[in-house]
């Protein structure tokens, strides 16, 4: 269930980079600032975290089509992609500062009567926030592959994802479609955050954790995959967490990396990924 | 033609064997002139703290710890008549950041003196590094014994040695009568020199007196969800847990994580976290924090005047109650007022003096109590105590017959009562 807020994350952060080349960095400070905005709606207004949801989604939509208006979609030419990890790193310091400022660094955790609590079925015992948010990460995944292909506008993103020339040749605005994926896929880590917040301490630090693991994710999946994202994402966290408890836990990080070394030597391209002809 | 090629050749090598030679005899004299100050001059005191990464909530409180120290000593008219001014630079939780800061504080910033960033993990570098300059490093966080086992001259830890943190503790459950003592113990840890040393030396007290192990794993510090190994210690159910833990978060998801498994030992004692006051409660909700044990030699109600005044002015200052106030405050503390004694000692800011008078046996005070170094740089004058939350207050509940010590909350109430 944990993988699946994971794949969530990653999702956004492959959406962008499948259809606009960036490698967003700043992906995970913003997760970190999607529960940073959930604990300020709990604690200061005794918003629910879920009933939250409804401000902070769209409140981070807006983030990210600031974030792109102001310093990704400046980014131009041949060398747009290795700049794009500069300038996300640098939005990245900026969220850090600012939450550092505002929350402090001491650690956090959202709490909510249900955080803590569990049922039953036989001697299992399962969260209610991690089956909540498993339910909340596989509604927003649908809803986004509903998206994708089964309206105009995800015609166009995927056209944008398989090649941005022909699609701007065949009338998309290109430049739109990158400007709304990038808000989704930032909107979607207001749900990620508030799930991870959730079951996490965290402050601002805890970004380089995230982006580190998400990028994995993305990787192991297929740069620009969705699918991918969402199988590596679910994957990484079975993977550590089987080797944890059937061997032990000293293991559990480095089996991940062990099977994304395994995949990329027999695929370089990851698991969905598609092949890349360097043209010299 | 050939001469004066051979004449013009031994010219520039004696030139730029001269140059090298005043080079690092200025490099000598500009290293020596940080232990004589001119009269009105400030100072400089270099610091690298984590005040972002993994230990950024300790190294903010670090942070915290040493401004109160120098507010309170410039507030007395500074040290030797010399305003301090801290030079603190942030080396993001890394061990490789750390030792640029401490060279770039020394060589570039000139600091008169150097004192310890938070962790053993980020201590043992940075004291080699300074070592290389001649200063001492004085620190209040690095109590591992891989940081005294590097056999360096210039360390000085002003705080409890971790490896006998968790004594008290082993020694109040042996005490406990059969009946009632716990009869399984779990143990999991963090591959931390922080942590592994305070789970291993109880071990063998707890064998013995016949408490029997029913788990007993490392998990490293990088661990992406703690689920699997708190329910695998769930699973095992045993009556007392001793978590091997730095920081908060861990802490947190272990209990969290029993929680939401229908699990609460009688007994739960975590290395690191539970001593963080405000910042444990805020994580974790004050009802579950209640019966949490965590050891260490300082806490927000010590007796100790010294303790009181500061605490004071730290409420004074950041605001909450004592039982908020985290121990890496006082770490912080008492490192500058055991360097500030023995500035006074040796009569300027000499760090081989400084060194020379740390090592020779004298007994400072300090907020954590009196500290007198062993020729380790070891602190060997603290008593060890194990604390507990009950009812949102932080109390001293180990050693037994200490008079400050009350009753321990056992069994641990269960989550949220």
């Amino acid at each position: 269930m944990t993988g699946s807020v994971y794949a969530l994350m990653a999702t956004g952060l492959t959406l962008i980079f499948g259809v606009m080349d960036i490698i967003n960095l700043a992906q995970g400070i913003l997760v970190i600032l999607g529960a940073y905005l959930s604990y300020a709606l709990a604690v200061h207004l005794h918003i629910d975290l879920f009933v939250g949801l409804l401000i902070t989604i769209p409140t981070m939509f807006i983030v990210g089509i600031v974030i792109e208006r102001a310093f990704i979609g400046r980014l131009k030419g041949p060398e747009k992609t290795a700049m794009s990890i500069l300038v996300t790193y640098a939005v990245s310091l900026l969220i850090e500062g600012a939450l550092n400022i505002i929350f402090s660094t001491n650690d956090v955790q959202l709490q909510a009567w249900y955080v803590n609590k569990s049922f039953a079925i036989g001697s299992v015992h399962f969260g209610y926030i991690y089956v909540a948010g498993f339910i909340l990460a596989v509604g927003l995944l649908s809803s986004l592959y509903f998206m994708l292909y089964r309206t105009r506008f995800g015609v166009s993103i995927r056209a944008s994802l398989a090649d941005q020339t022909s699609a701007a040749l065949v009338g998309i605005d290109v430049r739109r479609v990158s400007t709304i994926c990038f808000g989704i896929g930032v909107a979607v880590t207001a749900a990620g955050g508030m799930i991870y917040g959730a079951t996490n301490s965290f402050n601002a630090s805890t970004s380089y954790d995230l982006i580190s693991r998400l990028l994995t994710i993305i990787v192991l999946g297929g740069m620009g995959s969705l699918g991918g994202a969402m199988l590596a994402g679910v994957g990484m966290v079975f993977v550590g967490d089987m080797v944890g408890v059937v061997w032990s836990p000293i293991w559990s990080s480095m089996s991940y990396f062990i099977v994304l070394t395994i995949v990329l030597l027999v695929r370089p391209q990851g698991l969905f990924g598609k092949p890349v002809v360097r043209v010299a | 033609m050939n001469t004066k090629r051979k004449l013009f050749q031994t010219l520039s090598v004696t030139s730029v064997a001269t140059a090298s030679l005043l080079g690092a005899a200025f490099t000598t004299i500009s290293g020596a002139s940080s232990s004589t100050l001119a009269k009105g001059a400030p100072v400089k005191i270099g610091i690298s703290l984590s005040l972002s990464g993994d230990f950024s909530a300790d190294g903010q409180a670090f942070k915290q710890g040493y401004q109160l120290w120098a507010n309170s000593v410039n507030a007395h008219g500074g040290l030797l008549g010399h305003k301090v001014v801290l030079d603190i630079v942030s080396d993001a939780s890394d061990p490789t950041q750390v030792v640029t800061n401490y060279q770039k504080l020394i060589s570039t910033d000139h600091v008169n003196l150097t004192f310890g960033p938070f962790s053993s993990l980020l201590s043992l570098p940075s004291a080699k590094a300074v070592s290389r300059y001649g200063y001492a490093l004085v620190e209040g966080a690095g109590g591992a014994p891989s940081v005294f086992q590097a056999g360096l001259n210039n360390i000085f830890d002003v705080s409890l040695p971790v490896a006998n943190d968790l004594v008290p503790f082993s020694k109040w459950v042996t005490s406990l009568p059969m009946s009632s003592r716990p009869k399984t113990v779990a143990y999991v840890t963090s591959n931390d020199p922080f942590t592994e040393p305070q789970v291993t030396t109880i071990e063998p007290t707890l064998t013995k007196a016949g408490i029997k192990s029913v788990y007993n794993k490392v998990f490293p510090a990088e661990v992406t969800d703690f689920t699997p190994i708190a329910d695998a210690v769930a699973a095992a159910k045993p009556d007392a847990v001793v978590l091997g833990s730095v920081d908060v978060p861990t802490v947190s998801a272990f209990m969290q994580a029993f929680e939401q498994s229908g699990f609460s030992p009688k007994v739960f004692i975590a290395t690191g976290g539970p001593d963080q006051g405000s910042t444990f409660i805020q994580a974790v909700g004050a009802k579950n924090a209640d019966g949490m044990m965590v050891p260490n030699a300082w806490y927000g109600g010590s007796a100790n005047p010294l303790s009181k005044t500061m605490v004071a002015a730290y409420v004074k200052k950041y605001g909450g109650t004592p039982a908020g106030v985290s121990s890496d405050v006082a770490e912080a503390f008492s490192v500058g007022e055991v360097v500030a004694q023995a500035v006074k000692a040796t009569g300027g800011f000499d760090n081989a003096k400084i060194i020379a008078y740390l090592h020779g046996k004298h007994t400072m005070q300090s907020v954590q109590g009196p500290v007198t170094f062993n020729k380790l740089g070891m602190n060997i004058t603290p008593t060890a105590f194990t604390f507990q939350w009950q009812g949102a207050k932080f109390v001293q509940v180990n050693p037994v017959n200490d008079p400050n010590s009350v009753k321990v909350l056992y069994p641990k109430p269960a989550w949220g009562k």
